[in-house]
């Protein structure tokens, strides 16, 4: 696994694997997919709880689970800087991974395609492809958005693209005066 | 329009590069921007489109918009090249290649065409092109719902009745995760499809794999599609182009017996059970062409032993070793999936015992704390 850091390393050995290979359209195997799904989101949330490292929180959005919703956060400079993600399972799941979206951030990075789909390291895809179908969403969260978080939103706070929601209050609010009088 | 009008701007602007004198080019240019800037006028032109024709006719006059392509018939290169017109063809991705093969298409006669793309954006620019597709599709056919959208629109009876469905599926997309859905829609459908790609390999600059190398790709793309349809030529299984060298490798393509995807096996389980009839249809070819060829005597003697190559041998040679082998030049995107040389851990493999509802709660338990 080269080319991932020794946090991320050390995080992922810690996720259950995944044994069935089925997609959304697969009935029956697919549920018994999600609970294998489910075993590895809770067991990923329970170390980086550990570790003092929560960063997401997430929950299907359709009882079939084949759409996810949530929200993510990276701390940078001591502020905590949160974005809403989604995805769909795509049909060919598991041979293709999930395309996780932060439709915040659209248009603001070159390393997003539209619709706000993160564009992950060329590290990613031949690691999924290698370990399906062992891998599953935690493992797409844990080696494809944290890594992506990590890398951009330095450059998007810094550079000014991403405010924090505290600087984004609107400016007469922030000065605490009263309405401008018309005059 | 518009779009069409930029690309030829663009061509222009090249051409004046070599020319830097050349007042027709600039004339021609400026002309361009003045039908950008006064659509109207270029709509009122668009609006005055023909009526349709009947019948395709091989006359050669001034008149006729079909007698440089039925003059391949004429040649003898294809029979029957109105049959052009009863053919239906579905493409997916409407980029690069995948709008440049639709106006090949389009251009040579194809009776329907089907377009699927993403990206609303591009698909409002199609209105303006010159010809109107019957059908536009604008989804994302890598999920769920928008994947049975996709099959369904595929399995639908077309408006004319002849045909079921369409009869050639032409991949122009630009990712994996797309590229394995039309694979799966077509492997459940038994549809007969084409892939298409251009990637670039050196991290020269984008110009290095502009238009015009995607037009070339569409070309080649179109044509292998139109050689199937009208069963001309050979249809090559795999062809590739590397634009720097000039060079284009080709290869036979075998399916992988251990394909993990049941539909995948299944339909190569058909492929074999129907060799027998595929073994007689062409050795009958072959014999018509032979007799065809020559009014001389008929070779009762083979002496160049000269055999068609029976799918038997390369399934009796080792599959792994002749997938292996890649023609120069090519190199595989991504790895196999690892087999696990151990069984995996009593853990992972267990059933587990939780319902799924029992999971979402515990998720949510720790969601929320």
């Amino acid at each position: 696994m080269e080319g991932w850091d020794k946090g991320t390393k050390s995080v992922v050995g810690e996720i259950p694997l995944l044994s069935i290979r089925a997609g959304p359209r697969d009935g029956d195997a697919w549920r018994q997919r999600l609970k294998e799904e489910y075993r590895a989101l809770i067991a990923y949330t329970s170390v980086n709880k550990a570790k003092d490292n929560d960063w997401f929180r997430i929950s299907a959005a359709n009882p079939e689970g084949t759409r996810w919703e949530g929200t993510c956060w990276y701390v940078h400079n001591l502020r905590r800087y949160e974005f809403p993600l989604q995805f769909d399972i795509p049909v060919a799941y598991p041979q293709v991974a999930p395309e996780i979206e932060l439709p915040t951030l659209d248009g603001k990075t070159h390393k997003m395609y539209r619709g706000g789909k993160i564009c992950l390291t060329v590290h990613f895809k031949p690691l999924w492809a290698k370990n399906c179908p062992r891998f599953g969403i935690a493992h797409a969260l844990c080696l494809g958005l944290a890594p992506w978080l990590a890398a951009e939103v330095p450059i998007l706070v810094d550079s000014g693209m991403v405010k924090h929601k505290d600087d984004e209050a609107a400016p007469s609010e922030a000065s605490g005066s009263a309405p401008a009088a018309a005059s | 329009m518009e779009e069409e009008q930029l690309r030829a701007l663009l061509r222009d602007l090249d051409a004046l590069k070599q020319r830097p004198d050349d007042t027709a080019s600039i004339e021609r240019m400026r002309e361009r921007v003045l039908a950008l800037m006064n659509p109207a006028a270029a709509a009122a032109c668009a609006a005055a489109a023909r009526s349709k024709i009947k019948d395709m006719s091989s006359e050669v006059v001034d008149s006729n918009p079909y007698s440089r392509l039925m003059a391949l018939q004429r040649m003898g290169v294809v029979d029957n090249y109105e049959r052009i017109r009863d053919y239906s063809v579905a493409i997916v991705g409407i980029g690069g290649v995948g709008s440049v093969a639709a106006e090949m298409l389009t251009r040579c006669g194809i009776g329907r065409l089907l377009l699927y793309d993403y990206d609303t954006v591009e698909l409002a620019n199609m209105n303006r092109l010159f010809f109107r597709p019957e059908q536009s599709y604008s989804l994302n056919i890598t999920t769920v719902n928008g994947f049975e959208t996709f099959l369904a629109s595929l399995k639908a009876r077309s408006s004319h009745e002849r045909s079921t469905g369409v009869d050639l599926v032409l991949s122009c997309v630009d990712n994996y995760e797309a590229r394995m859905v039309v694979n799966q829609a077509c492997n459940e459908l038994g549809q007969t499809w084409m892939e298409s790609g251009c990637s670039i390999w050196s991290d020269r600059p984008r110009e290095v794999c502009g238009f015009e190398y995607k037009g070339v790709v569409a070309g080649l793309l179109v044509q292998n599609a139109l050689k199937y349809l009208l069963k001309f030529g050979q249809v090559s299984p795999y062809l590739g182009y590397n634009s720097l060298k000039d060079y284009f490798p080709t290869m036979e393509m075998r399916p992988n017996p251990q394909c993990s995807n049941p539909a995948c096996v299944q339909r190569q389980k058909e492929y074999m059970e129907a060799k027998p009839a595929r073994d007689a249809a062409a050795k009958a070819k072959m014999e018509a062409e032979a007799s065809a060829a020559d009014e001389g005597p008929i070779h009762l003697d083979n002496d160049w032993n000269i055999s068609v190559l029976d799918d038997d041998d390369a399934t009796t040679s080792s599959i792994r070793s002749s997938a292996d082998i890649l023609p120069e030049g090519l190199v595989r995107e991504l790895p196999d999936a690892d087999s696990y040389p151990e069984p995996p851990a009593p853990v992972s493999s267990s059933a587990i015992d939780d319902d799924l509802e029992e999971l979402q709660r515990q998720l949510h338990a720790l969601n929320s704390s």
